[in-house]
């Protein structure tokens, strides 16, 4: 039988997941990008199976806001890139230092 | 129906004129760009207007929600949304200048300033959790393109990827908190939330675990150390008024949302964040104070400034007191009016494509022009809290209500931090006095741009010869606390 314990587990194993993805990466910018909407689904994840337990369905709306948003956020990281990338000639993360002091 | 509409009015006309404001730009040819620039600036105007027209102010203690709840219309919103406009106004007048010496005078600019402007005010307005994150995330969305604005600048694209990666990884540290929250209590509406916690749930584990996202959320927004390390990169990377923008406006949202989130959410976790909030302030205030000393770079240097002014704002956050909140909030508007000015003197000061950022490019500014050299001490002696100036009563107001609040400690460290960073700010002084001119070009700005920045500079003075309005009217907004 699956508990709430169960998918709350889940979500913590995949948001610390994105969370190591996002600090141990040096190579490439678009698994960032990747990390980032892993991040975004594990919280759903956590809304949903909250919303399932408690039997409120608030969580849910939240969830089709959070996934409208990622598709956003994921456009205008993909710009972003596109724009890093022809100024640059390279998404290596450990080149990206320019700015420092 | 048309009541709730009402309540929204401001948004509701911002959002309305950033989409007309969008569409005549596609019509209208390069010459002709004064025409978008009238647009925004009368939409500022009408929806100043607006919001001093909703008759809901009844005596001191009003609120008044809409949309099940979501949206809030308070005091402090109206005082906060108000400011926003009149910064904003600043903002676009100094930007002008700017974008047309940068060759970057394009419709997009202002586009996307009113859709942030608008995530402004809702982040303000937001009362419940979904609508604190539509409200960031639009706001942050139009940030991170706002600083790759552009195109053609490595530094600028560089800095806006960093913002990107981190400031999405902020806004998924809060999610997970407020996914957290929302298991505890079972509601996103911030009042239910906090009776929820009031009423048995103080020491839910889940609930403590929560809160700890959110206000790791909290400080990255605001800027506070150690979540601080985009905030001088993004300043120095972005192109001077669109770093003129995020070191003004979203300040205000940043308050009001710690405020939403901390207090009307929070208010019984009170001993929970305010430990958290301790070490974040000392932080902040020597992080801060230390890095900007070290900088050659005055957008840098402004960057740790704005990291340890942040960490006074905290101070006032700390007591959850209505005088509290109430120093914390003038604290942001002095803020948010000392930066604009600053960068406004930064875009004076740019010429011939190259961006004045260096403190060198300050040398013997009273040589070539008194006036405006003027100005920028006065914003330097302000923000370093020299009596008179609006700063010295910002400084002063939350310090006190440290002290109120039992943080002898903090405050006492507060004092000290804010003399080692009166070095740094009085150095800016000598070099614009005391030293020759590096040239000797005379510095030109059109009439609107002078008159905004004489005008931003006398407020300062002003508002601080004067200033117990403006506090009476930031301690009235939390008089129902």
């Amino acid at each position: 039988m699956l508990t709430l314990a169960h998918f709350l587990t889940l979500g913590a194993i995949l948001f610390s997941l994105s969370v190591a993805g996002i600090f141990l990466n040096r190579k490439n910018v678009i698994i960032l990008l990747m990390c980032i909407e892993l991040m975004l689904l594990s919280v759903n994840m956590n809304f949903v199976a909250f919303s399932r337990f408690l039997g409120n369905l608030d969580g849910q709306v939240f969830v089709f806001f959070i996934l409208t948003v990622a598709a956003a956020e994921a456009a205008i990281g993909l710009a972003i890139l596109v724009v890093l990338f022809r100024n640059r000639d390279t998404i290596n993360v450990s080149e990206l230092d320019d700015l420092k002091g | 129906m048309r009541e709730q509409l009402l309540i929204a009015a401001p948004e509701l006309w911002v959002l309305l004129m950033a989409c007309v404001v969008m569409t005549v730009d596609v019509f209208t040819s390069r010459e002709r760009r004064g025409i978008i620039h009238l647009l925004v600036m009368l939409t500022l105007m009408f929806a100043a207007i607006i919001t001093l027209r909703g008759d809901y102010h009844s005596g001191g203690t009003w609120a008044v929600t809409a949309f099940s709840e979501t949206f809030i219309r308070d005091p402090m919103s109206d005082v906060l949304k108000l400011f926003s406009f009149a910064v904003m106004a600043l903002v676009y007048t100094y930007a002008k200048h700017y974008l047309r010496h940068f060759g970057l005078y394009r419709g997009d600019f202002y586009t996307l300033t009113l859709f942030a402007l608008l995530g402004v005010m809702f982040l303000i307005s937001a009362n419940s959790l979904i609508t604190v994150y539509l409200g960031l995330e639009l706001l942050s969305l139009s940030s991170y393109a706002l600083v790759a604005f552009n195109r053609e600048s490595k530094r600028g694209s560089e800095s806006a990827m960093k913002y990107f990666v981190l400031g999405s990884m902020a806004s998924g540290l809060l999610l997970y908190g407020m996914s957290m929250v929302y298991g505890a209590t079972g509601s996103l509406e911030l009042q239910t939330i906090s009776e929820t916690i009031r009423n048995g749930r103080e020491g839910d584990v889940l609930l403590v675990f929560g809160l700890v996202f959110l206000v790791a959320g909290v400080a990255f927004k605001l800027g506070l150390a150690p979540f601080h390390m985009w905030v001088p990169d993004v300043y120095h990377g972005a192109p001077a008024a669109v770093t003129l923008f995020i070191s003004t406006v979203p300040k205000l949202a940043a308050f009001a949302m710690a405020f939403r989130l901390l207090h009307s959410a929070m208010g019984p976790l009170h001993a929970d964040w305010q430990q958290m909030l301790v070490l974040l302030a000392l932080l902040s205030l020597a992080v801060g104070n230390f890095a900007a000393i070290m900088q050659t770079n005055i957008k840098r240097m402004l960057a740790y400034s704005t990291v340890s002014h942040m960490g006074f704002v905290l101070l006032g956050l700390l007591p959850a007191s209505a005088e509290g909140f109430g120093a914390a909030m003038f604290y942001v508007i002095a803020y948010a009016l000392m930066s604009a000015a600053a960068f406004g003197v930064l875009i004076l000061l740019s010429a011939d494509g190259v961006e004045a950022e260096n403190l060198d490019d300050f040398k013997g500014l009273n040589h070539r022009n008194s006036w405006y050299a003027a100005i920028m001490a006065m914003v330097m002696f302000s923000m370093a809290g020299v009596p008179v100036f609006i700063g010295f009563f910002a400084k002063w107001l939350v310090i006190k209500a440290a002290i109120d609040a039992g943080l002898i400690v903090l405050a006492v460290a507060a004092v000290v931090f804010s003399v080692i960073g009166a070095f740094y700010y009085l150095r800016v002084i000598k070099l614009m006095y005391f030293d020759d001119p590096l040239n000797d070009k005379a510095i030109e700005a059109p009439v609107d741009f002078g008159a905004a920045i004489s005008l931003n500079g006398i407020l300062m003075l002003g508002l601080g010869l004067f200033s117990s309005s403006l506090i009476a009217i930031c301690m009235a907004s939390f008089s129902y606390l």
